[in-house]
């Protein structure tokens, strides 16, 4: 039998604001525990959440992008239950009004097709806290230092048919929330993350599965092998006449398996009711039009900008639209060495090469966009050649300093002058007469060779150009 | 002086009669001595002695408002910085907030010395006072008799003279119930009015903070006080807060168009004399040129049934932060997880906060929520509606606070239902967010019975005008319960 | 509506409550008084009247995202029935 995949996915966007949803203690992350729950966040007796404007922004933001419907009225709810990470034992999250609606993002698949993938709705909630296991004798430490971080929920409908959809389409939504500059993506630090909702049916068949909900799924490597494993283990357990239990499943990464929550399932019941501290929420016309005008170069429109922009092709405008940081920093070189094709070539080679074996971000970079610049307009006007722009590039990084300056210090200038160049062709054709006269039986394929020895006697520095011209007249010639 | 009104008492600190110190000193006095009625939790006479010196030190520099030096007690449902705050429930029992409610904050802002906290049924959940941790609140009108709830130990203590005035908290009738079966004046606001910032919640879309006094004319100097936008609050209303101490003397009965709720006066299980003490009260409005109209509410006897179902959905919800990890009530030796929350929570509540914690969660549930929680908002709003056609033709709306009088300790303790239908005057108007007020009366069989006066929303400085000037034309207001005063 | 000493239980363990056998006995006569009470509710035709959450026609304030916070852990903590290194300790919880 042949089988189908189906995958919803729930996104959790941190947002990137000062302060908490509900409070004005900081989001900043990695303080000592505690040290940012303030009494809201403690769930303090007579505390009262108010909302952060900004986080509203961010949704707004959010929902324009993803060409959704942002609600003109929301409301927000509690969800109850108990957990010692959940300091009210309640959460406040929308339930049956989100402030964004039914919108959709488009992936591109590796067939080169581009697949429209509904999200279902978006919605602000609040973060937990932490529990931690290490150090404490039979205990669990509580850190609420998270608690109370604005959470943007993204639902996608079930539209995705493959591991490989799925992580397209939580990749393209990843880039695009740092795009609209409303959360960072730090995955490690659990920014931006995942739970999927799986189930396969066979092929043809109308109604899905029943699914399972994968849960721990912090980077993309996980949400594909969790999808494989989980997919896998459907069809298996199908095949062999059982079948697949509504749960959660933890994704176990050592393993490389799913395994099922039970225990912590039973009896789930919420207890959604709109929360009577906060009133719902009013978005205006007038307002939803300040946040679309202030809003940033979306990425496909930027791709197809680069394309007629700048004629780049169709990879490598996506390539360079990825990320909103790369796609700045592609800008910020081409403003300066006007290239755009040397300058894509750089940024998605060298320089990104570079920043992968540093592991750094593009923020983080020895080498800022103006300072590639100056290297590329060294290869532009010809005063060194691809090849040696790439030792330059190499000492830039070093932090040798510019490229001008590794250039001087270095002595890395082409020689241009015809009689060096004719001195060292001559010399060169001297030093190997039996090639010579290979050369001259018709095996001109050894042109090679004798550019090779001109180069490598000026040290790489000659033109090849002009190396090549001389060489060809007195090969050819006398 | 513990038969003065703030009002009166202010004057006195004004013309140096006496210091705040040296009436500080007379109160903590009187509330040792009444110490039988269990007003009080907790007093605090340290910082009440402190905070006098300071208000005489503001008094001398020309600083002092009408509540300067004047001591009140402050229900135990507001948080105090540096004082236990119980909630008058073991959960709390030593629970000192590091932070002020806004009504705390507001209160010594204006110079009012805090003597202590009072108090109450337990999470403010009772209509008699006999839910607290602490034990029941006596009547001070019969001291067999409960002073009704929940502010009852505010209550006890403003009827006994120990305090001029005291803070309360009003969720269906927690200010005005009490205020009517004690003999006082007290005030519930229109819900918004005051900041709930700090005031530990038991149903947030009802509850309201309020003033308990001896007139109308206090009741006015200490919701001005009180009120006041506090942006920490969601539910605030960031409105003005007018003059209210001027507009009592502006005031006039005169024209006044006051709707007697027929439903109101022919209810299940209605004292009979407290309905004649009520109408004698409207005919007295009437003397005084008010237009008595009357007027249907048609879903009254709806608005308890209505109440036990959002009040405790709510309180279910308000209460699971309660749950022993980060302050209160711990068990000891927990087994797991689960043992700490459900030994901490049996142990910390007492059985009316779980029985109302038990139905709120019912009204939630799966499968209960649409038949419950979901009808119950449906028929809050008919009833809400109700209020808004009676106010298209009358100014104010007159009836009693209670059915009966106060009722004998342990009277109704093993019937919640028959417990819950002392309410059913005052119940309505938190479900519509109304302002009401509670004004004595006259004795019903020596005890006293309460004419509640119901406002449209934040008309509380009419409210005020016409209770005052009923309190001038009688003299029920200033009765004392034999032996205090 | 009549509840019985399993949905006692049931409620009960949402609620995070311990009870004993006894006091589910007096749970379920209490709730089912309490509810047949409301019961009556089910009888008001309320088509078409919207559920009322909050007592005046408010909408939500919002706040501007400025920290106005500073650390009082210790302040807090001090309230703590068991604290360890800043962290607020239960019985370990296992995923």
């Amino acid at each position: 039998m042949q089988w189908e995949t189906v995958i919803g996915l729930e996104l959790h966007a941190q947002l990137a604001t000062n302060t908490k949803i509900f409070s004005g203690a900081s989001t900043a992350y990695g303080a000592s525990a505690n040290t940012q729950a303030c009494a809201i966040d403690l769930g303090m007796p007579g505390m009262l959440p108010v909302l952060n404007e900004r986080a509203v922004q961010y949704a707004i933001r959010l929902g324009l992008a993803l060409d959704a419907e942002v609600a003109g009225r929301s409301v927000f709810a509690r969800k109850n239950y108990f957990y010692p990470d959940l300091p009210k034992g309640y959460q406040i999250s929308q339930y049956e009004i989100p402030v964004v609606g039914r919108g959709h993002l488009d992936i591109d698949l590796d067939d080169g097709s581009r697949k429209r993938i509904g999200v279902t709705r978006a919605h602000l909630e609040e973060d937990a806290g932490k529990s931690l296991h290490e150090g404490f004798t039979a205990m669990s430490g509580i850190d609420l230092n998270r608690a109370g971080t604005p959470l943007l929920e993204i639902v996608s409908e079930p539209d995705l048919r493959s591991a490989a959809e799925a992580v397209a389409y939580m990749k393209k939504m990843h880039a695009l929330v740092r795009y609209l500059g409303i959360c960072d993506g730090n995955m490690q630090e659990g920014s931006f993350r995942c739970d999927a909702n799986v189930s396969v049916r066979p092929v043809g068949q109308l109604e899905f599965g029943t699914r399972a909900e994968l849960k721990n799924l912090n980077s993309f490597r996980f949400v594909e092998r969790a999808i494989h494993y989980e997919v896998e283990r459907q069809i298996a357990h199908i095949q062999e006449g059982g079948s697949v239990v509504q749960e959660t499943r933890l994704f176990d990464a050592d393993r490389g398996v799913t395994r099922s929550m039970r225990g912590k399932e039973e009896a789930n019941d919420y207890r959604y009711f709109p929360d009577p501290d906060l009133l719902p929420l009013e978005i205006s016309v007038e307002q939803i039009q300040a946040v679309r005008e202030a809003l940033p170069e979306l990425p496909d429109a930027k791709r197809e900008r680069f394309v007629s922009e700048y004629g780049l092709g169709d990879y490598d405008a996506a390539v360079l639209t990825s990320s909103r940081e790369l796609a700045d920093y592609f800008e910020a070189v081409v403003a300066r060495s006007p290239d755009a094709k040397l300058a894509a070539n750089w940024v998605m080679g060298e320089f990104s090469a570079a920043l992968n074996k540093a592991g750094l971000e593009i923020s983080q970079s020895p080498v800022d966009a103006d300072a590639l610049a100056g290297l590329l307009l060294r290869i532009a006007d010809e005063t060194i050649s691809g090849k040696i722009a790439k030792e330059v590039f190499e000492a830039m990084w070093q932090g040798q300093g510019d490229a001008d300056r590794v250039i001087a210090d270095q002595g890395l200038e082409q020689v241009k002058d015809t009689g060096a160049i004719e001195a060292m062709v001559d010399e060169a054709i001297a030093a190997n007469p039996q090639q010579l006269e290979q050369y001259r039986a018709g095996k001109t394929k050894l042109m090679g060779f004798f550019v090779g020895q001109v180069m490598k006697a000026s040290g790489g520095k000659a033109n090849p150009q002009q190396v090549n011209d001389i060489l060809k007249a007195r090969l050819d010639g006398e | 002086m513990h038969d003065r009104t703030i009002a009166e008492l202010s004057a006195a600190l004004e013309r140096g009669d006496f210091s705040s110190v040296e009436l500080t000193q007379a109160t903590l006095s009187a509330i040792d001595k009444g110490a039988e009625l269990n007003a009080f939790i907790t007093t605090t006479p340290d910082l009440a002695l402190a905070q006098a010196q300071a208000a005489d030190e503001a008094r001398a520099r020309g600083e002092a408002t009408a509540l300067t030096g004047i001591p009140i007690a402050h229900k135990d449902i507001f948080c105090t910085n540096g004082v236990r705050t119980s909630c008058a429930s073991r959960m709390l029992d030593t629970f000192v907030p590091p932070y002020d409610a806004h009504v705390v904050e507001q209160m010594r802002a204006a110079g009012a010395v805090m003597v202590g906290k009072t108090n109450m049924d337990e999470f403010a959940m009772g209509s008699s006072n006999e839910t607290s941790w602490y034990g029941p609140v006596k009547n001070p009108w019969d001291k067999s008799c409960v002073p009704g709830g929940s502010s009852g130990g505010s209550a006890a203590a403003v009827a006994a003279g120990l305090v001029a005035g005291a803070t309360g908290t009003d969720t269906g009738g927690s200010i005005r119930q009490p205020a009517a079966l004690t003999g006082i004046s007290g005030l519930k606001p229109t819900y918004g009015r005051v900041s709930r910032y700090g005031m530990i919640a038991f149903a947030s879309s009802l509850d309201q903070a309020g003033p308990m006094a001896r007139s109308a004319e206090d009741l006015a100097l200490m919701l001005e006080a009180m009120a006041g936008f506090d942006a920490r609050d969601s539910t605030c209303v960031n409105t003005a807060v007018p003059n209210y101490q001027a507009s009592l003397q502006d005031f006039n009965l005169k024209g006044l168009k006051i709707g007697l709720p027929r439903e109101y006066f022919a209810a299940e299980g209605m004292d009979s004399a407290v309905t004649q003490a009520v109408e004698a009260a409207v005919e007295t409005l009437r003397e005084a040129g008010a237009e008595i109209h009357e007027i249907s509410l048609p879903n009254t006897e709806l608005a308890v049934p209505v109440y036990y179902v959002i009040a405790p959905a709510e309180a279910s919800s308000n209460l699971s932060r309660f749950d022993g990890v980060r302050y209160g009530h711990r068990c000891d030796n927990p087994e797991d997880l689960e043992d700490l929350y459900k030994r901490s929570r049996a142990e910390g509540f007492g059985e009316e906060v779980k029985r109302r914690i038990m139905v709120g969660t019912y009204a939630l549930s799966a499968g209960y929520f649409d038949a419950y929680y979901l009808k119950a908002q449906q028929v809050r709003r008919m009833i809400r509606d109700d209020f808004a056609k009676a106010f298209e033709s009358v100014d104010i709306i007159a009836g009693p606070t209670a059915p009966s009088t106060a009722f004998a300790i342990g009277a109704k303790a093993d019937d919640p239902v028959q417990m819950y239908l002392s309410d059913i005057f005052t119940i309505a108007v938190n479900l519509a967010g109304l302002p009401a007020l509670s004004v004595p009366a006259g004795l019903a069989d020596s005890r006293p019975v309460g004419l509640q006066l119901i406002g449209n929303h934040f008309a509380e400085a009419q409210l005020l005008g016409a209770a005052h000037g009923y309190q001038q034309r009688t003299d029920w207001h200033t009765q004392r319960p034999a032996g205090e005063g | 509506m009549s509840v019985d000493k399993d949905d006692v239980g049931q409620m009960a363990h949402l609620a995070r409550l311990a009870v004993g056998d006894e006091e589910r006995a007096d749970h379920a006569h209490n709730l089912s008084n309490i509810l047949a009470f409301v019961e009556r509710l089910s009888a008001v035709d309320t088509a078409g009247v919207e559920p009322m959450a909050h007592p005046l026609e408010m909408t939500q304030r919002l706040r501007p995202d400025e920290v106005s916070e500073i650390d009082q852990r210790d302040r807090f903590q001090a309230l703590a029935p068991l604290t360890q290194d800043g962290h607020y300790l239960v019985p370990r919880v296992i995923e």
